[in-house]
C-alpha cells in the first residue's frame, strides 16, 4: 500500500474521514465543533482530508466562556481564516446577560453552564448535528457514548437508552428539535492525537508546550494565576515549568509539570504518563465521581 | 516483565477484540488484568478503585471495578450494553468491546463483535463448556468473527491441572466443529493471578503455548478482509465550483473491500455503466493505488451521473448482486418487537430504502440452536428471513463480505435502529 503499512493511526484516520462524510451527506445543517484545543485542531485536519479540494459543508461553532486562554482565541481566529472556513461564536456572556445563565460569583468554574449556551445556538441555527472531539478515553461516561449520539429535544442524553451502534453503519435520523452529537475521534486516546498532531505538523496553541507560568498549588492540583485565579490566604504563587494537556476554562484547567518543548517530547511523555487526562487537568471532573455523565445528561458536550 | 516499554509506537496496527463471558467467568478481572499489567491502568483510576475496593470490606484491589461504570448502572447494580476501553503496546493499539452478560446479551454481543478482529470466549475451569459458551461460540460464528480464543479461567481453582483443560478443550472444539468454527487457541490462565495473561506465571509449566497478550499482539489480522473484490461505495461527491476546480467533480468514499488503481477499468452499479479511473486523490496529492480500508477520493474519465448511494467495482471479479428480495439472518435489538404489516428503512452501505420483512423463516434457539416456527420477533431474537426492498440493494453475501453484506433496520417512526442484518445466499 504506497510503500508504507496502514498504521493505527491510518485505521483511526479513515475512519473519522467516512464518519465525517456520512454526517455531511446525511444530516440536514451539521456544524463542526471548534475551541482552538488539541482535539478539535485534530478535527479540522480530518475535515480537510474528508472534504478538499470543496469547502467544509458545515460552519465551525465554538461556544466562548470568556474565560478562556487569550493566545487559544487568538489561535482558533487564525485557524478559521487560514482554513478559509465559517466561524460562529456563541458567547455565554449573552446568555449571562439573557438570564439564561445565573452564575453564583463571577470567577466561577463556566464549563458546566456551557450546555446553556450551546443549546441556545442549537436551537439559534437549526443544527441538527454537531461534531465534537471527545474522546472515549477520557472518561467512564464516555466510555460508553456512540459515535452517533442521539439527544432529545432538550440537549439530553439517555445512556440508558442509546441507539445499537452496528459495523459502520450509522444511524443519523432525527425528528425536528433533536440532535445528534458527532464524534469521529471516539476511538482516539491522548497518545494517538498527539501522535497524530506529530505526524501532520500540526500548529497547536504555544500553552501546549512547557513554559514559565505562575502557578497556585491547590487541591493537589496547580492552577494557573490569572485575573480569575488568585492566590488565596495561605497560598503562595510559584514559578513552575508546565505545559497544559487540555485547554478550557482558565479557572478550573490545571496545568501539569513538564519539560517538554516540542511535540516529540509530549507524546513520550504522554506515553508514559501515569494520570489520565482529566485526573490531572480538571477540577470540574473531580467533585464526584460520575461529574461528566451528569453534565452529559444536561446537554453537554 | 512490563509489555510497555514506554516508546511511542507510531507503526503498531490496530486490533479490535471482544470479550464474551459472564461476569462470573472473571471477565471484568481479566479485562483489569489486561489493563493493568500492559501499564494501561492511570495511578488516578487504580487509587479511585482501591478506594472503593476498601469501601466495600475488602483488601488489595478488584480490578473487575476498573469497567464498571455508570452512576445509573452501580445504583441498580447492573451494566449497560457496551464500552470501549483502549490500551496499547509497543506491538499494536487495541480496543475491547466491553459486553456484559445477562439477559440482554444477543443484542450486547452482536453489537460489539460486529467490528471485532478476535473474540476472547471466558470459561470458567470448575464449570467447563456451559450452554453460555456455545451461545458465544455461535454469534461469534454468525457475525463471522476471524479468529477465536477460548480462555479457560480459574485454573488457580483447579490446581492447574492439565487433564481439566484438555477435557475443556476437546468439549468446546466438538462443539465449534458443527458451527464451522476455524482458527480456535485455547489458553489456560488464572486472570486473578495473572498466569498466561501477560505474563506466564510458573503454574503452568506444561502448556507451551503463548500467552494471551502475546497472542494479541501477534495474530496475523491483514489477510482478515476481501482483498479480491474492489467496492466503492459513494458517499459524497465533491464539486468545489471554484475558478481553478471549474470541472471537478471527486467521488469520495471509503474502499470496503479489494483495490483499485489509476487507469483500472470500472463499473458504476445499478446502472451498470462503465468507465476507467482517471485520479485516485488524498489530501497529500494523487496516489497510484488504493488498498481498503483507505478513505479516498477517486475521479473518472467520463462524465457519468453518480451520485451517493451508487457503488463502483472494478470489471471482471465476482460481481455483487443487485436485488430487490433477498435473504438475510436478523438480530433484533429494540423491546419494540417486529411487525410485518409495517415498513421499515434498511440502511445498506450509503443507501436507505424502505423495507417490509415478507416472512420469517425460522428463529434460532441461541442456546440450541433449534429452528423454531415464529411469527414475530422479540428483542435478542436471531432470526433468518426474507426481505423485500423498495429499490435494488447492491450487495454481497455477508459471509465474502462483511461490508456489503451488512445493513441495520430502522423504525421510521422512532427513528430507532430495531435490528441488525447479514446477507445470506438463496442457496443455502
Amino acid at each position: 500500500m504506497n510503500n508504507h503499512p496502514f498504521t493505527h493511526l491510518d485505521a483511526l484516520e479513515s475512519e473519522a474521514i467516512h464518519i465525517m462524510r456520512e454526517v455531511a451527506a446525511e444530516c440536514a445543517n451539521p456544524a463542526l465543533l471548534f475551541s482552538g484545543g488539541k482535539d478539535s485542531i485534530v478535527l479540522l485536519r480530518l475535515a480537510e482530508k474528508a472534504f478538499r479540494p470543496g469547502h467544509f459543508p458545515f460552519p465551525l461553532l465554538h461556544i466562548d466562556t470568556e474565560h478562556n486562554f487569550p493566545e487559544v482565541i487568538e489561535f482558533r481566529d487564525r485557524r478559521a481564516k487560514e482554513l478559509g472556513e465559517r466561524l460562529i461564536v456563541r458567547s455565554m456572556e449573552d446568555s449571562i446577560k439573557k438570564g439564561r445563565v445565573v452564575l453564583r460569583s463571577a470567577d466561577q468554574s463556566r464549563n458546566a453552564f456551557q450546555s446553556v449556551t450551546l443549546l441556545d445556538a442549537i436551537a439559534e441555527f437549526g443544527f441538527d448535528a454537531c461534531i465534537g472531539g471527545a474522546r472515549r478515553d477520557e472518561e467512564k461516561a464516555r466510555a460508553k457514548e456512540r459515535i452517533f449520539s442521539f439527544r432529545d429535544e432538550f440537549g439530553q442524553w439517555d445512556p440508558k437508552n442509546q441507539r445499537p451502534e452496528l459495523w459502520d453503519i450509522y444511524n443519523t435520523r432525527t425528528h425536528p428539535g433533536e440532535n445528534i452529537r458527532v464524534f469521529p475521534i471516539s476511538n482516539w486516546t491522548e497518545l494517538d492525537v498527539w501522535e497524530y498532531i506529530g505526524r501532520e505538523r500540526l500548529e497547536v496553541p504555544h500553552i501546549y508546550f512547557a513554559h514559565m507560568r505562575e502557578v497556585i498549588r491547590r487541591d493537589a492540583g496547580l492552577l494557573p494565576v490569572c485575573h480569575l485565579v488568585q492566590p488565596k490566604e495561605g497560598e503562595k504563587i510559584e514559578n513552575v515549568m508546565v505545559r497544559f494537556r487540555t485547554v478550557g476554562d482558565m479557572s478550573c484547567t490545571c496545568p501539569v509539570e513538564s519539560d517538554a518543548v516540542n511535540i516529540d517530547e509530549i507524546v513520550a511523555e504522554t506515553a508514559i504518563t501515569r494520570i489520565t487526562e482529566r485526573g490531572a487537568t480538571r477540577m470540574d471532573d473531580q467533585t464526584s465521581d460520575a461529574s461528566m455523565e451528569l453534565r452529559k445528561k444536561e446537554g453537554y458536550f | 516483565m512490563s509489555v510497555n516499554e514506554n516508546v511511542p509506537f507510531e507503526q503498531g496496527e490496530l486490533l479490535r477484540f471482544i470479550t464474551a463471558g459472564s461476569v462470573d467467568d472473571g471477565k471484568s478481572t481479566l479485562i483489569g488484568r489486561l489493563l493493568h499489567d500492559s501499564k494501561s491502568i492511570f495511578e488516578d483510576q487504580l487509587s479511585s478503585i482501591t478506594n472503593t475496593t476498601r469501601k466495600r470490606g475488602m483488601a488489595g484491589v478488584d480490578l473487575s471495578l476498573l469497567t464498571d461504570g455508570l452512576q445509573a448502572e452501580r445504583e441498580q447494580g447492573i451494566t449497560i450494553d457496551v464500552a470501549y476501553r483502549y490500551f496499547a503496546t509497543p506491538k499494536r493499539k487495541f480496543i475491547i468491546a466491553d459486553t456484559p452478560g445477562h439477559e440482554q446479551y444477543t443484542r450486547n454481543m452482536v453489537t460489539g463483535a460486529s467490528t471485532a478482529n478476535l473474540a476472547v470466549i471466558l470459561i470458567d475451569a470448575r464449570k467447563g463448556v456451559l450452554t453460555q459458551s456455545r451461545r458465544h461460540a455461535y454469534l461469534a460464528s454468525l457475525v463471522g468473527i476471524p479468529h477465536l480464543v477460548v480462555a479457560v479461567n480459574k485454573m488457580d481453582l483447579m490446581d492447574y491441572s492439565q487433564k481439566v483443560f484438555d477435557e475443556i478443550c476437546k468439549d468446546f472444539a466438538a462443539f465449534a466443529n458443527e458451527l464451522n468454527l476455524h482458527n480456535i487457541e485455547y489458553i489456560p490462565m488464572s486472570a486473578l493471578n495473572g498466569d498466561m495473561v501477560v505474563d506466564r506465571g510458573d503454574k503452568l509449566p506444561w502448556y507451551k503455548g503463548v500467552t494471551l497478550m502475546n497472542l494479541l499482539e501477534n495474530i496475523i489480522i491483514d489477510h482478515d478482509m476481501n482483498l479480491a473484490d474492489f467496492r466503492f461505495p459513494v458517499q459524497w461527491v465533491c464539486r468545489p465550483r471554484t475558478e481553478d476546480t471549474h470541472d471537478f467533480r471527486g467521488y469520495m468514499g471509503r474502499i470496503e473491500s479489494g483495490s483499485v488503481r489509476v487507469g483500472d477499468a470500472v463499473t458504476l452499479l445499478p446502472s451498470g455503466l462503465t468507465s476507467r479511473i482517471k485520479e485516485i486523490l488524498v489530501y497529500e496529492g494523487s496516489i497510484e493505488q488504493a488498498v481498503a480500508p483507505q478513505s479516498v477520493t477517486l475521479t473518472i474519465e467520463d462524465h457519468l451521473d453518480i451520485s451517493r448511494g451508487d457503488l463502483l467495482i472494478k470489471a471482471g471479479g465476482e460481481p455483487p448482486r443487485v436485488t430487490k428480495e433477498f435473504d438475510a439472518m436478523l438480530c433484533w435489538l429494540s423491546d419494540q418487537s417486529l411487525d410485518p404489516q409495517r415498513k421499515y428503512l434498511v440502511k445498506h452501505t450509503t443507501r436507505i430504502v424502505k423495507a417490509v420483512v415478507s416472512g420469517i423463516d425460522y428463529r434460532v434457539d441461541v442456546n440450541t440452536l433449534k429452528q423454531e416456527t415464529v411469527d414475530t420477533l422479540k428483542m435478542n431474537d436471531i432470526a433468518r428471513v426474507k426481505l423485500k426492498v423498495q429499490q435494488p440493494l447492491i450487495c454481497d453475501d455477508y459471509e465474502r463480505n462483511h461490508a456489503t453484506g451488512s445493513f441495520i433496520l430502522i423504525d421510521e417512526t422512532s427513528n430507532n435502529t430495531v435490528a441488525a442484518g447479514m446477507i445470506v445466499s438463496l442457496q443455502k
